[in-house]
């Protein structure tokens, strides 16, 4: 393997990094980034690190992001690229670990020289990426959901974040569902950043409508049976029970509230209600179930951008449709390459800067990057599973709320440390 | 805590029970070939959450539970006995490491066998009609599917019981389990028992995938945690003995559930907790014979 030959050749490496060159073929650790800079404006494709975890519990949405990803580069390269330099997506396993992230991350900069990063699917995850491509200077437009990554602790200027975050989806979904159900919740929570992040999302609409929360019930992550926390929630007798959990946890928490009968008299409530567990779950078990999303392919019914990227990803992928984390592959993709156009550069610090200034509207309406932290200001939709007068088996949700982008839905500038 | 009341006690127990249920359906399995074969099967989640999916496509065809109920163990089942006769019985005599990395390995080819075949993203199942629902017991509402699974795990721990210590099949098992040779000497085929056992075994473990399938999400790895919770029960309860997995099983349930109601943060590690503390006190487990992996 040349990458071992060439570690043994630097010296003064330590021995962890000479093991990390071995195993991920990371070999070039100490340079600057500018001399990487160099480097990669003199390569002849555009080369985009896609890390997102293929294999493990969200394979089927990591699949999905791929998928999508790949109608934006498709795009790209169908319409000359740019200065005739095509573009091309690395992706990578990262396996939703951030140890595994980091690795491939560092080894995307540094052996593949990509000259940006996308992707992810994981709070943990992301920040374990964001952690490497700000040290290295490199731009990581983040596909998944996180809190943190707006804050000025793990922000850089490197850091935007096309996904949706906690505040924004949850916020969203209280507003909705607490002024429609009632103001008496209980949160059965998965217990790591996510579920955390989101229930504060919650709590925070939730305050100025008058809401109580009776009980904020932490379970651990992964967990397959929900069983034992039921019965307690049951005699609560909460009007709104929001899961806040996110995948394979969604659908067993979802499925065994449903089996307890708790929908009779309350309203189950997810932050994120993802098509992949909708379609895994069956409309029985889903049934009236409200959640927010970025993302719902009927979007298409009004707005003609969800109409076209929908008809694209049919046309590769055999009629399906994308789902909610699969288009965020897509316009993740679809900005940085739009704003290195724009910039008339692939350099890093002119697209960071074509980037801020992108008003763009891709796939689902306008959209655009706040300034102080580089947040996609965007539309929230609040969205209701159905069992009922689907159209096709792709129908599985009614849109019943929308949230227009407005700043005053996000955290503002202040409250995540940065100077306004 | 706010709330509690006597009721709400009550019906976390038969929570526990419930969800012991499943944990003793798949230690029984787990238990029994390890009694009998000294094999430690790691691909006894693989075999449940096969069960799972066999029986969530049987029922898309057949559309009768029942019916599937009796299809899956032996479809399973059969599974099962192609994995002894072809891949197991050539490690006998071995060491017992080999039998293990075997079935760790198979576990991984099945999860991948059905993610080609089925799909990564898992596949719906709801509870079959006649068992929907949540009826008073009581005590509370309590899901019908949930008391049908109890019963069914009575039945089940009771038929497996009396075969092995009522019929004269049963005896040449336990003979076969104590001492092989002099069986072999007395005439009988040692290694056609073992085929059988190792059959009946994940049969069970297939038995219980369908059962769990209107519980959980019918998915490629919903065999992974339940391994682990598996092994657990079956070192709580002592590798290989029956009445140990019932025990244990059960035990393992209502400390989940009243571990899920007081500290719910602490749930999946109390089982761990649990195994520790038996592990101290009795180390061959609750109804285990000392030495057996020796």
């Amino acid at each position: 393997m040349t990458n071992t030959r060439n570690s043994k050749r630097r010296s003064g490496m330590s021995r962890r990094e000479i093991l990390a060159a071995g195993a991920g073929g990371v070999a070039l650790a100490g340079f600057t980034p500018s001399l990487f800079s160099i480097a990669r404006a003199q390569a002849g494709t555009i080369k985009i690190g896609f890390p997102v975890p293929l294999t493990g519990p969200f394979g089927a949405e990591a699949q999905d992001q791929v998928r999508a990803a790949e109608i934006a580069i498709k795009e790209f390269n169908d319409a000359g690229g740019f200065q005739g330099r095509l573009a091309e997506l690395l992706v990578r396993d990262d396996k939703l670990n951030p140890g595994e992230a980091a690795t491939r991350t560092l080894e995307l900069i540094e052996k593949d020289k990509v000259n940006y990063v996308v992707g992810s699917l994981s709070a943990a995850v992301q920040l374990s990426i964001n952690n490497v491509t700000k040290e290295r200077g490199v731009i990581f437009n983040s596909i998944s959901q996180s809190d943190a990554i707006n804050e000025v602790k793990d922000w850089s200027k490197f850091t935007f974040h096309e996904a949706l975050n906690p505040h924004m989806t949850a916020g969203a979904v209280g507003r909705y569902a607490f002024s429609k159900f009632g103001k008496k919740v209980v949160y059965l929570t998965a217990d790591y950043a996510y579920g955390h992040e989101m229930v504060r999302g919650f709590e925070s609409a939730g305050k100025p409508l008058g809401v109580q929360t009776l009980a904020d019930i932490r379970h651990p992550i992964g967990a397959n049976d929900y069983s034992a926390f039921l019965p307690r929630i049951q005699s609560l007798r909460p009007d709104v029970l929001c899961i806040c959990n996110f995948g394979r946890d969604q659908v067993n928490a979802v499925k065994q509230a449903t089996e307890f009968g708790l929908k009779e008299k309350i309203k189950i409530v997810a932050p994120v209600l993802l098509y992949t567990a909708r379609v895994a779950g069956g409309p029985e078990i889903f049934e009236g179930v409200v959640g927010g999303t970025s993302y719902y392919w009927r979007l298409e019914d009004t707005i003609p951008t969800a109409k076209a990227f929908n008809d694209k990803f049919r046309a590769a992928n055999g009629g399906a449709v994308p789902s909610d984390y699969g288009a965020l592959g897509y316009a993740g993709v679809r900005t940085v390459l739009t704003a290195a156009k724009a910039a008339g550069s692939t350099d890093t610090d002119k697209v960071v800067e074509a980037m801020r200034n992108l008003k763009y509207d891709f796939y689902k309406g306008p959209q655009y990057y706040r300034g102080c932290d580089h947040q996609s200001v965007q539309s929230v939709l609040v969205i209701e599973s159905k069992s009922k007068d689907m159209k096709d088996k792709n129908d599985v949700f009614n849109i019943v709320g929308v949230e227009t982008p407005d700043e005053k839905n996000l955290r503002s500038c202040a409250d995540l440390g940065h100077k306004a | 805590m706010s709330g509690l009341t006597l009721d709400l006690l009550l019906l976390q127990i038969v929570t526990g029970v419930a969800l012991g249920s499943v944990f003793v359906l798949l230690a029984i399995g787990l238990s029994l070939i390890f009694g009998m074969l000294t094999i430690v099967n790691f691909a006894h989640g693989a075999f449940y959450m096969v069960g799972a999916y066999m029986g969530v496509f049987l029922y898309g065809l057949t559309k009768n539970f029942w019916l599937c109920l009796v299809l899956v163990p032996l479809g399973v089942g059969s599974i099962g006995l192609v994995v002894e006769r072809f891949l197991i019985r050539p490690l006998y005599g071995r060491n017992i490491d080999d039998p293990l990395l075997l079935t760790f390995g198979l576990g991984y080819v099945f999860i991948e066998s059905i993610r080609i075949l089925f799909g990564l993203n898992g596949i719906p199942f709801s509870t079959p009609a006649g068992l929907r629902g949540a009826v008073d017991i009581g005590i509370g509402h309590f899901p019908l599917y949930r008391l049908f699974l109890i019963g069914a795990t009575g039945v089940l721990v009771l038929g497996l019981w009396l075969f092995i210590e009522k019929t004269k099949f049963g005896l040449i098992i336990r003979a076969g389990a104590r001492d092989p040779e002099i069986l072999k000497v007395l005439g009988i085929d040692v290694s056609k028992i073992w085929l059988l056992v190792f059959g009946i075994g994940t049969g069970i473990a297939g038995l219980s995938g369908i059962l769990a399938a209107p519980l959980q999400a019918v998915t490629p790895e919903m065999g992974i945690p339940v391994l682990a919770e598996a092994f657990v029960v079956t070192v709580v309860g002592g590798m290989g003995s029956l009445i140990g997995a019932v025990t244990a099983g059960l035990m393992v349930g209502i400390v989940v559930a009243m571990t899920s109601l007081f500290m719910p943060e602490m749930a999946k590690v109390s089982i761990f907790l649990l195994m520790a503390l038996v592990l101290l006190v009795r180390p061959q487990g609750l109804f285990g014979r000392a030495g057996l992996m020796g």
